[in-house]
């Protein structure tokens, strides 16, 4: 590599950053260290100041104090475009594309295959082409991105950060709504590029994957460097301990409450419930007190099943029934006015509204449950923002703070909250866990048991399936937009859900596309 | 690719309002009413080119009629009573226009200000500038002025192809490869989908945000020469509103108004459908030519409504998630 003068001089050096937004300090003397061809876990709660400390160092945000040194250099990035121009690529934690340009345009903006002046958008199409395919992709590069799923949005930007053959590659959360297929890729594709001497940051919650993956370990805590560790001499139960502060408590992984047993009235039921091309017609019965866990696949048909239920989509076939009378689901609104709740995969873009307060954001659908003519007095929204606030650890514990302003992890308390102050009947929840810290993670799983207890219904889409195993009375399994398998009680078990998955032959084979 | 549906249906309504109006009036359809159509709504054209970009780019600029009514102003007194050159004039002016939307480009990106209310400063701005340099109408008599009002490509069918239509197909043509070919296009559809995602993507959002103004108020600069031509006058009053026909030619050429989506071809026929009502108008007689707004109005009513049902039914999730096992 070009005049990297001492061998083991680190490749990126950040020393001492400091950064405040108003009086909250969100980053304190910071120390950062990244060396050529290792990859790097940066890990800490939510809002620990993970993604403030990349975007600072990546010119984002301008920086209070401190140094960084790419190669022994100083750098004083004041864009993201510079950063790149320095050598830092980044995939920010919100997924940073374009929906309304096509998939090619995005792999490549700002650096198309030119000549003459002129984009030449075979050569663009077939390079996007051939640089997915090494992620396993084979879709339309013609079409606008905005028509794929989450999941090829955020392989899409990893892509395209990871083609820019950067000497620092950033990645803030990748993994968040990826599958384990997926992760296997991105993972290899990791492990190349650090052949390659190329230094790679990786931001997860998922613990396994920092195992499995990460060289070194750097823990952040309230914007504090904790410490940095090589991974392989560092006990799981010693990170989360530097990560939280304190000891977890005991985490649930034991099947919570499987003896008691109460058969309670069913809350809603499908029968024969389907639309055609979408999911194939099927039997749902979810009842009060009991927890329906969904699992499959990435496109197995998971969330299309929760969006029927929801009345989100429409189905064309069945009969849903909701405490035992006959209701049509036509529209978000029906599902809401029978007391549903849907908290969709894609809440990080979808549902904050960014502008408005985390008071505003929780009582937002109850407001609209009740209608406009009712309006919830600001002391009783004071009181239901607090109480969510603390029950969901939600941080900074300010009601009156932008949602905008909040991290990743945190905003989508906030989300879940918004649907929790419903008091629905039947709460769907898509990916609940995903970019949530291990302390609040275990923290909403517990909730979900207490919900649960309460007597409401819930229906939960995970890929983690050793979570759906811990909080679920039954799992309904999923392959090719079909439930296929439904397990309760004891059969319920992390290899009896991946042999449903993987039945009749067809090995969980992944990256061909119907 | 991008924006053909709704480009595909701009197409329809044009081909099918000219059906029906040469049903009405035959003699619509011959090359003399359509040459006389692009002489008349040249300058049209050439300024909708430059408030496509911006629009696509999320933004909007409504001093374009203000720009061209200075040009007007500025270009006549230069001719006749500076004594400068026609072409020296020429040059200034859109050396001077350019700079100017550059100006409005930088503030609307530094300040972080809506692009609305600082082109609509600039709006006050140029026109105020106008009237102090002339309340009257200032004629132009320079020979170069009657040679390209002369100038004319004789089409089949005795229509007249004027210098001034070439110059706006020129423009149109040139905007589209611009808009459609170039990295500086796709940027400009990049602005428009999300300026924070595409500043993350490395686009230099400032630069591009001042080279968009400042090509709208050049082409603005452009179509006030243009429009000197085709009234041989200066005068600060004129091209009054005319932002307003432009950002209707804009839209009921299927971009988007909320940026991110559009194409320089259906802003053409956009000009080229209020034309035809144009000339409809004229050719009845009776109608008031308010009936054009009118026209107009309803047009852009429906393009609107049917653009807020094709974006609804994009967002519908249809087949978003990935395949899994095939
Ligand atoms: N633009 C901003 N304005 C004000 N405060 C901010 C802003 N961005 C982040 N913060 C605050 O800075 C702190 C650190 O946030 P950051 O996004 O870096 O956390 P994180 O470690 O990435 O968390 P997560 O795991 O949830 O993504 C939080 O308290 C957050 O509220
Ligand atoms: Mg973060």
């Amino acid at each position: 590599m070009e005049n990297s003068r001492d061998p083991a001089a680190p490749l990126l050096e950040v020393r001492g950053i400091s950064k405040s937004f108003g009086a909250v300090r969100a980053l304190q003397e910071v120390d950062f260290t990244l060396r050529a061809g290792e990859i790097h876990a940066l890990l800490g709660e939510n809002g620990a100041g993970k993604s403030t400390l990349i975007k600072v160092v990546t010119g984002v945000f301008p920086r209070d104090a401190g140094v960084v040194r790419l190669g022994g250099e100083e750098v004083a990035p004041r864009s993201a475009k510079a950063a790149l121009g320095a050598g830092i690529a980044t995939v920010y934690q919100e997924v940073n594309l374009l929906p309304n340009l096509s998939v090619a345009q995005n792999l490549f903006l700002d650096r198309q295959p030119m000549r003459f002046g002129i984009v030449r958008d075979g050569e663009m199409r077939r390079r996007a082409r051939a640089l997915l395919a090494d992620f396993g992709l084979d879709i339309d590069v013609a079409a606008p991105l905005g028509n794929y799923s989450v999941a090829i949005q955020h392989v899409t930007a990893i892509a395209r950060a990871v083609d820019l053959s950067a000497r620092v590659l950033i990645l803030d959360e990748p993994t968040a709504s990826l599958d384990r297929h997926e992760v296997e890729i991105l993972f290899r594709i990791m492990r190349q590029l650090a052949g390659r001497g190329i230094g790679i940051v990786f931001v997860s919650h998922f613990l396994d994957q920092v195992y499995e993956i990460s060289d070194r370990i750097t823990v952040l805590r309230n914007g504090r460097l904790v410490g940095e560790r090589e991974t392989a001499s560092l006990p799981r139960l010693e990170l989360i301990r530097m990560m939280l502060g304190r000891e977890l408590a005991e985490t649930t992984s034991a099947r919570a409450s499987a003896g008691e047993h109460k058969p309670r009235e069913v809350c809603a039921s499908f029968e024969n419930y389907g639309k055609t091309g979408y999911v194939t017609p099927f039997n749902l019965e979810l009842r009060h007190g009991e927890v329906v866990g969904l699992a499959g696949l990435l496109g197995s048909g998971r969330t299309e099943t929760a969006r029927l239920v929801f009345g989100a989509e429409r189905a064309d076939r069945g009969q849903a029934r909701v405490e035992g009378a006959a209701v049509r689901l036509h529209s978000p609104r029906d599902g809401v006015r029978h007391g549903f709740g849907y908290c969709p995969e894609e809440r990080k873009t979808d549902g904050i509204v960014a502008e408005l307060s985390v008071r505003e954001n929780i009582v937002l659908a109850l407001q609209a449950k009740r209608g406009l003519h009712r309006p919830l007095s600001r002391r009783e929204q004071d009181e239901i923002a607090r109480r969510y606030v603390r029950m969901l650890d939600i941080r900074p514990a300010d009601p009156e703070r932008s949602v905008g302003l909040l991290s990743g992890g945190n905003q989508q308390k906030v989300l879940l909250a918004r649907w929790l102050a419903t008091s629905p009947r039947l709460l769907v929840l898509d990916e609940p866990t995903r970019g949530i810290d291990v302390g609040a993670h275990a923290e909403i799983i517990r909730l979900i048991r207490e919900l649960c207890d309460d007597g409401l219904s819930l229906l939960v889409i995970s890929s983690e399936l050793d979570e759906i195993v811990t909080y679920s009375d039954r799992v309904v399994v999923l392959r090719d937009r079909a439930h296929v398998e439904a397990l309760a009680g004891e059969a319920i078990d992390v290899g009896n859900i991946l042999a449903a998955i993987a039945a009749d032959g067809a090995a969980p084979a992944h990256g061909a596309h119907a | 690719m991008r924006g053909l549906p709704p480009v595909l249906i701009t197409a329809i309504v044009l081909v099918a309002g000219f059906a029906l109006c040469a049903m009405q009036f035959p003699n619509i359809a011959s090359t003399r009413v359509v040459g006389n159509l692009l002489t008349d709504n040249a300058f049209l054209g050439i300024v909708a080119t430059g408030m496509t970009f911006v629009i696509i780019s999320g933004g909007i600029d409504l001093s374009v009629g203000s720009v061209i009514g200075f040009t007007t102003v500025f270009v006549a007194l230069a001719i006749e009573r500076w004594g400068v050159p026609p072409l020296v004039a020429f040059v200034a002016i859109l050396a001077l226009s350019a700079a100017f939307g550059a100006a409005m480009g930088a503030v609307i990106h530094v300040f972080d200000l809506p692009p609305f209310i600082v082109t609509l400063a600039g709006m006050f701005l140029a026109r105020g500038a106008s009237f102090l340099l002339s309340t009257e109408s200032v004629p132009i008599t320079a020979p170069v002025y009657s040679t390209v009002s002369d100038f004319a490509l004789r089409m089949p069918g005795g229509g007249r192809l004027t210098a001034v239509a070439i110059i706006m197909l020129v423009i149109v043509i040139g905007g589209a490869l611009l808009l459609h070919l170039t990295r500086f296009g796709a940027n400009v559809y990049a602005l428009g989908g999300n300026r924070a995602t595409a500043s993350l993507m490395g686009v230099a959002v400032g630069k591009m945000t001042i080279k968009i103004y400042m090509l709208s108020s050049l082409l603005a600069g452009i179509a006030g020469i243009v429009f000197s031509f085709y009234t041989s006058a200066g005068y600060s009053l004129s091209a009054v509103g005319v932002e307003l026909d432009t950002i209707a030619a804009v839209v009921i050429g299927g971009t988007l108004l909320t940026g991110g989506q559009g194409s320089v071809i259906g802003t053409f026929l956009g000009v080229l459908i209020q034309g035809l009502i144009q000339t409809y108008i004229n050719f009845d007689g009776t109608l008031s030519s308010w009936w054009t707004k009118i026209a107009t109005g309803v047009l852009l009513f429906a393009f609107i409504a049917l653009q807020q049902g094709l974006v609804a039914l994009a967002r519908r999730p249809v087949a978003k998630s990935m395949g899994a096992a095939s």
